[in-house]
């Protein structure tokens, strides 16, 4: 395949209608004779529901009806799409609370009314009685009931390899950390949305507004509902972003669903932010102690490390996949020979949680890159020899790292670590930042630099499916059962594509995220679209051009090696007539299509640096970033503008989790992080200018182009790196223990 | 995010806006200028007013306006109306370099100096300005017209001296002596937001020494205010390190802080240490 497309930074060919206001997001989906549903939420974050009056809520002119437990009786619990442990199951959400609401913002009762100001109104006079209980706010404490016979720990995630007592016998020293990450969320630009209406003609139940995972949200959409697979579809519109926590199936989801199918009217909700600080999935907070023996050079001999995931309040689709990521993914790239994690999940009475942005990697790169920094301090050298020192190298790629995640083997795929390592540096001018930094020092600035490394993981399978059609009218058709959360899935599909087929990326239009027009499909997450979907676009698009070429050869009385396809047309190399592939598939009864799948059993490991230099204000403990290097080797950039953009936002996400975001509850289980007022995301006076490096050192044998996901690296270190530059700025080695590093505390640790 | 129901009144004369207000106080009246605070509570439902009397069709209310001693800032007049000089007083260029720190761009461009000072969040800038320099305002409604010092006038975390039934029609700034200094600082988590603490201070020097000075803090107690400890240890000093690091320590030793779940009544101290001595370092003419 000649690469004319692949590689370059095309413009998207999402950007006409998003820049020209013709998006069409959740909100934006309305229905003749719709109804809005409101939620009425627990205000109590532990208690007993006494009873629930909505008669003066009903007595309101617009109001159709009120929904409580009871009505949703027949209505199971949300089942756990990815890392479910049977242990788990008893602390699935119901999608109403019946007896015992667990966090403040939990669904207790649903109105649905002619508009969302009645809907709003009718809310506020349903009255709950709700007696309290005791909240349990810190997973760190004693495991609690949760009801009878199960307690607040429903499992232990256990990972580990190698003989970890031996390591610590034989260990010239020990070194030993208590480290704790906040409690934080995607939060997408766009809220939460579903649509759903019954079409009783065709006995089809559809959901508009979904995202991220159609395929698995209508299948098991349509088993809660007892209904045949097929007459349930989902559909995706323009999403606002994804970031793990948009698209997975919630209990308003369901609710609209169930609502739509009994009233055989559209049902519409849209989610507002208000709601979507306390209701929709939270995220990492953890607290680790972590143990690394060590030899004399500072070499890990072994690393133990035990941990305390809070969950929040019921376990939701994700299940145990973050702790698990935490455990399986904390080792990165360093030899660790012998390993030990127990991560205790724990429920409490606060918003449950799901992925967001590099799961459980955000929280134990944070962890590991500590760990690595006490080292360094403990044997006396700097935290880039400390890292070098310990690398895996590049002749041990492939390498088992004696792990499994995600229902895989972890198999770092390919890499060269201390590469990587030295362009990051060149490009942060290290040297020089070094000798600056200490000559400012000296005259009194706090500033600091510091570096951090990372492994990701991308390009989860274990399959994905793609249709490719020439239609006959003109023009390339791709339907695939990803989902499009914003990234440019039909920008790089399409060059993929183009290249592989011989067209230009501007014919193709790409279809996803509609159950309706293929039958299965994994969807979007773990930085997976563009290596599964890529691979199997460039495997269907492969055959579809020699499908092409074979007709065509007929058609033009040649053969087929004597055709090639360019710009869309069939032409014979060294000249002469051509023929345009609609006319191809004119000539064709069925069509000109192709179908083809990729499967992959081993995810794909990209990995990067970090590199920032920060200024702390000594007097009100403020942070300011003076200098940002971000290194990511991803083996192949379809389109490297893109890859920028997704390591520039996923850096303004991991600043946001350093010095920022925090979900903060009081002891009564109240959360106090309710507004933007209060979550500080970071604007754009907060996020600095970043120079990022993408590199191809490495690309995936495990995909003839090379490819490894992009969509992560730019949040995973984040933390990390921004402690270990405080760290140097303040001159206190592993004084950063928690994040994020808010003023208060930093002003605490100067004193 | 839908506010509950409620009844907007549009009046085109101050005489009818005070009539309307003195009829709707009682239940939960509230004067709707801006909207960038008052909006976005009852979009939350935290505050359900059955009325609104909207002033900013009602004619006048929008002067800005000096005499020579005081500059007049009326109801309607927003806190863009500052992005550019507005007198040929020190005055002037001190709300053009205050104004900036007020949240951002569109919120200026809306949000009224009134409506701030009516609202009295303890982080406010333009009530920081107002208790700094002690502004008067000026009170209208149905019964008449008072002036109320802003000593007096600041009661609290948004609490103010005004009736219910009382429009803050007007907002009277003293003009600075014309070689007078003043500077501003202010410490927030992010651009734009809230301060956490802030100070503003203005003095002249008279012989080489500091006179006059006013030391105003906000956004560290319930209310902004002077601090007398602060001026008292500015008069009659050398302006340099030693007197305005006395001044912020006085300051900083002074305030009875604030503190909530994410800031100590120590750090607030700590904050308001800070500015003060920066406001302090950063003053010109």
């Amino acid at each position: 395949m000649t690469e004319k497309f692949v590689g370059r930074s095309v413009p998207r060919l999402e950007d006409r209608p998003l820049l020209t206001g013709q998006g069409k997001f959740a909100a934006d989906v309305c229905f003749r004779g719709q109804w809005t549903m409101r939620v009425v939420r627990s205000p109590i974050a532990h208690g007993t529901i006494k009873s629930i009056d909505a008669s003066a809520a009903l007595a309101l002119p617009g109001v159709h009806a009120v929904w409580t437990a009871d009505d949703v009786a027949h209505i199971p619990p949300i089942p756990f799409r990815l890392t479910g442990l049977k242990a788990l199951e008893p602390y699935r959400q119901p999608v109403l609370a019946s007896n015992t609401v667990r966090y403040v913002g939990e669904p207790v009762a649903v109105v649905f009314a002619d508009d969302q100001y009645v809907a709003e109104d009718a809310a506020d006079l349903v009255e709950l009685d709700i007696e309290p209980l005791p909240a349990l706010t810190d997973a760190t404490d004693e495991a609690g009931i949760y009801e009878a016979g199960l307690t607040t720990e429903p499992s232990v995630v256990r990972k580990g390899y190698g003989d970890i007592d031996v390591a610590f016998r034989n260990a010239h020293a020990v070194v030993s950390l208590e480290l704790s990450v906040g409690r934080h969320t995607g939060v997408p630009m766009e809220t939460r949305g579903a649509i759903a209406r019954y079409d009783a003609a065709r006995d089809v139940l559809e959901m508009h507004g979904a995202a991220k995972v159609p395929h698995w949200n209508r299948d098991t959409m349509a088993k809660m509902l007892g209904r045949k697979r097929d007459s349930v579809q989902l559909y995706e519109g323009h999403v606002g972003g994804g970031f793990g926590i948009r698209g997975e199936i919630y209990p308003e989801d369901v609710l609209v669903c169930a609502a739509a199918l009994k009233f055989k009217k559209p049902i519409k909700w849209i989610e507002d932010r208000r709601e979507h600080l306390i209701a929709a999935n939270h995220s990492r907070q953890q607290r680790h102690k972590i143990r690394a023996a060590i030899d004399a050079d500072g070499l890990i001999l072994g690393i133990d490390n035990e941990f305390f995931h809070d969950n929040g309040a019921y376990m939701r689709t994700h299940a145990a996949t973050v702790p698990d990521l935490a455990a399986a993914m904390l080792p990165g790239p360093y030899k660790v020979p012998a390993y030990r994690a127990v991560g205790h999940i724990r429920l409490t009475n606060k918003t449950p949680c799901g992925t967001y942005r590099a799961p459980g990697r955000y929280e134990s790169t944070f962890v590991r890159e500590r760990l690595l920094d006490a080292i360094a301090a403990k044997v006396g050298v700097d935290t880039v020899e400390i890292r070098r020192r310990n690398l895996i190298g590049k002749t041990a790629m492939p390498y088992t790292l004696g792990l499994e995640t995600l229902g895989t083997h972890i198999v770092y795929d390919s890499g060269d670590y201390a590469r990587l390592l030295d362009k990051a540096l060149a490009a942060a001018d290290w040297p020089k930042l070094q000798t600056d930094l200490r000559a400012r020092r000296a005259k009194g600035e706090k500033v600091g630099c510091g570096v951090a490394m990372f492994v990701e993981k991308s390009g989860l399978g274990p399959f994905d499916t793609v249709r490719v059609e020439v239609k006959a009218t003109g023009g390339v058709e791709v339907i695939t059962g990803v989902a499009s959360i914003g990234q440019g899935v039909e920008t790089v599909i399409a060059q993929i594509c183009a290249d592989a087929l011989g067209v230009d990326y501007k014919t193709i239009n790409v279809i996803h995220g509609q159950t309706d027009r293929i039958d299965k499909g994994m969807g979007a997450f773990a930085s997976r679209v563009t290596v599964m979907c890529g691979e199997a676009t460039r495997l269907a698009a492969t055959k579809l051009r020699d499908k092409a070429l074979n007709h065509a050869a007929q058609l033009m009385q040649t053969s087929a090696d004597r055709l090639d396809i360019i710009d869309g047309d069939v032409v014979r190399i060294g000249g002469g007539p051509s023929m345009p592939l609609s006319e191809v598939a004119r000539a064709l009864p069925e069509g000109l299509n192709a179908e083809d799948t990729f499967e992959s059993a081993h995810m794909v490991y990209p990995y990067g640096v970090h590199v920032a230099a920060v200024r702390v204000d000594p007097e009100t403990g403020g942070v300011a970033i003076e200098r940002y290097v971000m290194a990511y080797d991803i083996g192949k950039a379809v389109n490297p503008k893109l890859v920028e953009g997704q390591i520039a936002g996923g850096l303004a996400q991991g600043i946001g989790g350093a010095l920022l975001e925090e979900f903060l509850y009081d002891d009564s289980g109240e959360p106090l992080s309710v507004t933007f007022a209060d979550y500080l995301m970071p604007t754009a006076h907060e996020v600095p200018p970043s120079t990022i490096l993408i590199t191809e050192d490495a690309p995936s044998p495990l995909n003839p182009l090379g490819l490894k996901g992009a969509g992560e690296g730019g949040t995973n270190p984040v933390g990390a790196v921004i402690a270990s530059a405080i760290d140097d700025a303040i001159g206190i080695p592993g004084a950063v223990t928690v994040l994020p590093v808010t003023p208060q505390r930093l002003k605490a640790l100067l004193k | 995010m839908k506010p509950a129901p409620f009844i907007r009144h549009v009046p085109k004369t101050l005489d009818e806006a005070l009539k309307v207000l003195a009829e709707v106080a009682p239940e939960d009246g509230r004067i709707l200028a801006g909207g960038q605070s008052l909006v976005p509570i009852m979009a939350f439902r935290l505050a359900k007013p059955a009325h609104l009397v909207d002033i900013n069709e009602v004619e006048g209310l929008d002067r800005l306006h000096s005499d020579g001693k005081t500059l007049s800032i009326g109801a309607r007049v927003r806190h863009g109306a500052f992005h550019k000089n507005v007198v040929d007083n020190p005055l002037g260029k001190l709300l053009t370099f205050v104004g900036h720190h007020i949240a951002h761009y569109p919120i200026r461009m809306r949000g009224t100096f009134c409506g701030s000072l009516a609202h009295a969040d303890p982080s406010s800038e333009w009530c920081l300005v107002s208790a700094t320099l002690d502004a008067t305002m000026i009170a209208k409604s149905a019964r008449g017209e008072r002036t109320i010092k802003a000593t007096d006038y600041f009661q609290g975390i948004m609490s103010t001296a005004l009736a219910e039934d009382e429009l803050l029609a007007e907002v009277r700034l003293p003009l600075l002596a014309a070689d007078a200094k003043f500077g501003f600082n202010e410490f927030s988590r992010r651009a734009g937001d809230f301060a956490m603490s802030a100070s503003l201070v203005t003095y002249t020097v008279k012989n080489g020494k500091i006179a006059d000075a006013h030391v105003g803090v906000g956004g560290a107690e319930p209310s902004p205010r002077r601090i007398a400890e602060a001026e008292t240890a500015l008069n009659g000093q050398t302006p340099g390190d030693a007197a305005f690091r006395a001044a912020a320590e006085a300051a900083a030793s002074a305030i009875e802080p604030l503190e909530d779940h994410q800031t100590t009544g120590e750090y607030r101290r700590d904050l308001v240490r800070a500015v003060v001595r920066r406001a302090l370092e950063n003053s010109q003419s």
